[in-house]
């Protein structure tokens, strides 16, 4: 299995990140290469066998429908690139 | 002080012979001194440490002091610091001061620890050479030429050259204990959910796990215990009763069965390496441990499985840079999209997007069965695996890494090879299961090798026993690094 340039740059859509047409050969070759060793898996018969999602059995912990925060919205706010009276400014999406 | 033992230096703190001001100014000194060399500090704050380190001495002096009153200790760069830049080696997050502590870093905190500083490392924590960090590579005290390994490069480094007693690291596929191995530290990565992940940034959910990195397996016992406990904020974080990780460090070995895997021994090992565990091993004998060869049959398949499982995890959990809420946002761009393309094309590097280009891809429709659900499954096997072998042991020891420290750039070309080098530390984050890395001697070259112990789960105890029983009868741990000479 190996990845054709429009693949590249669908995952690369898909993921949000920008690959130029120059970049597109070398992150080919070196996806390639990740996926010829993931490819190994295959060789291997897991019929009957249930995935493993996680290390230990657990269970969400219900807690009671209370407010435990406070308001600390300006506080994290500080770091974001633009804001505006409470909002988060982002490129027009709605015309 | 500065190659004292944390409960040395508690003591000294305790009978006035030294000051935490006098001792962080020390520690200070020496970061100073060495990190235009060796890089394993991205962030120090000279006046906040010691004004930390005076309040410790007055909190002393007031008769309050707890665990760490007045020790200085170094945190990777992925914990939350409030206050203090948070940068997980990333452009991306160059410039982001965390508006909350860590649960850790609140933990040290309580404990009375003075924060030195904040650790290089792997960008996002996805590298084992330290060299994908935006701030340039850590660099190995043993040899400044080599890495220090990753991804908690700068904390193994610190604690080498002696600039901090102790730090915390994350472990996801080794990021502990192969960086400890190579810089002849003791690391240890708990079992999944002992120490909360609330303000860690994630990269791998089901898999990252903080742990601490130090002179001695006896240090590290203690920083478990500071670090170890439930938190709610984690909602895989274990509700269990705290315990007592020193309790059982005398404990002699007599009967103890170590498990050998021999998949763990075979070709592509180092010959130094193979030497210096095998001494280790038999020096467990020396003391009463019997010794049995297990199998651990799936080992091969483990680094296939982490490179499905890790960069799915990771593609979702970095969706969160956005460039909306914190972060780098791009200078230019068209519409939202081309914002958001550009804002993660930017400030990313390049392990890290092809880490998240091929969760994407493992993710994706048509995919998804063939990757991601049969990685999940040979997880399963390797989680039976290990259950196996401890029906008929009680810890497994083997190498760390196959080789000691390697060349800044030799690997990083290659990210393949990069990715096998950890195939034995990926295998117990999978199943979740906890192991440390003690030194256990040198190669040819006069660098470090790693033991690696593994247990079952919740068994650190045992482990830290184990391993302090070693450093007993051996001095491998208190060599300093001849690139950092005291």
């Amino acid at each position: 299995m190996s990845l054709s340039h429009d693949q590249v740059q669908r995952l690369a859509l898909l993921a949000r990140i920008a690959v130029g047409p120059g970049e597109t050969d070398a992150v080919l070759a070196q996806l390639n290469r990740v996926l010829e060793l993931i490819e190994q898996m295959q060789k291997v018969d897991t019929r009957g066998v249930e995935p493993m999602a996680h290390a230990l059995d657990l269970r969400q912990r219900v807690r009671e429908d209370s407010v435990t925060e406070r308001d600390q919205h300006a506080l994290f706010q500080s770091v974001a690139p633009a804001v505006e009276r409470g909002l988060y400014l982002v490129p027009k999406v709605i015309e | 002080m500065l190659n004292a033992s944390l409960s040395e230096i508690s003591a000294a703190l305790a009978t006035k012979a030294i000051s935490s001001a006098e001792l962080t100014r020390l520690f200070l000194d020496r970061i100073r001194a060495l990190n235009h060399a060796l890089n394993a500090f991205i962030t120090v704050d000279e006046e906040r440490s010691l004004a930390e380190a005076r309040a410790a001495d007055a909190r002393r002096a007031a008769g309050s002091a707890a665990a760490l009153t007045g020790i200085p200790v170094a945190h990777k760069d992925i914990f939350c610091t409030r206050g203090m830049l948070t940068t997980c080696g990333s452009r991306m997050l160059a410039n982001y001061v965390s508006p909350y502590d860590a649960h850790v870093v609140e933990r040290f905190a309580r404990a009375g620890a003075v924060l030195l500083g904040k650790c290089n490392m792997d960008e996002f924590a996805m590298g084992s050479s330290n060299e994908t960090s935006h701030f340039g590579p850590a660099r190995n005290p043993w040899d400044r030429r080599l890495v220090p390994g990753g991804s908690s490069g700068g904390s193994a480094a610190a604690v080498a050259a002696r600039m901090t007693p102790a730090a915390t690291g994350t472990d996801t596929g080794g990021s502990i204990r192969q960086p400890a191995a190579l810089c002849g530290v003791s690391g240890l990565k708990p079992t999944y959910g002992l120490v909360s992940r609330y303000g860690m940034v994630a990269f791998a959910s089901s898999l990252d796990q903080g742990g601490p990195l130090a002179k001695s397996a006896a240090d590290l016992a203690l920083l478990l215990e500071v670090m170890a406990g439930f938190d709610a904020r984690d909602s895989t974080s274990v509700e269990r009763a705290p315990e007592d990780y020193r309790r059982d460090l005398d404990r002699p070995l007599a009967g103890l069965r170590v498990g050998l895997p021999k998949e763990y021994f075979g070709d592509g090992l180092e010959p130094g390496v193979r030497r210096a565990v095998g001494e280790a091993v038999r020096e467990l004998e020396r003391q009463g441990a019997i010794t049995l060869e297990v199998s651990l049959p799936n080992t091969g398949l483990a680094v296939p499985v982490y490179y499905v499982l890790a960069p799915a995890e990771a593609s979702s959990n970095l969706s969160r840079f956005d460039g909306v809420r914190y972060g780098h946002r791009a200078a230019q761009y068209d519409d939202l999209l081309d914002m958001y393309c550009r804002t993660r094309a930017e400030g990313f590097g390049a392990e890290v997007k092809r880490r998240i280009l091929i969760g994407t891809y493992v993710l994706s429709h048509g995919y998804y069965d063939a990757y991601y659900v049969q990685a999940q499954k040979l997880r399963r096997l390797i989680a039976q695996d290990f259950a196996a072998a401890f029906a008929r042991c009680d810890v497994i020891a083997g190498p760390t890494s196959p080789s000691t420290a390697f060349a800044l750039g030799a690997k990083s070309d290659d990210p393949v090879q990069m990715y096998l080098n950890d195939i034995f530390t990926i295998p117990a984050p999978l199943a979740g299961l906890p192991g440390l890395s003690i030194p256990c001697g040198f190669d040819d070259k006069g660098l470090p090798v790693g033991l690696q112990l593994m247990g079952d789960y919740f068994s650190e105890a045992r482990l830290l026993n184990v391993a302090h029983r070693y450093q007993q009868a051996t001095d491998w741990h208190a060599r300093v690094p001849k690139d950092a000479p005291l």
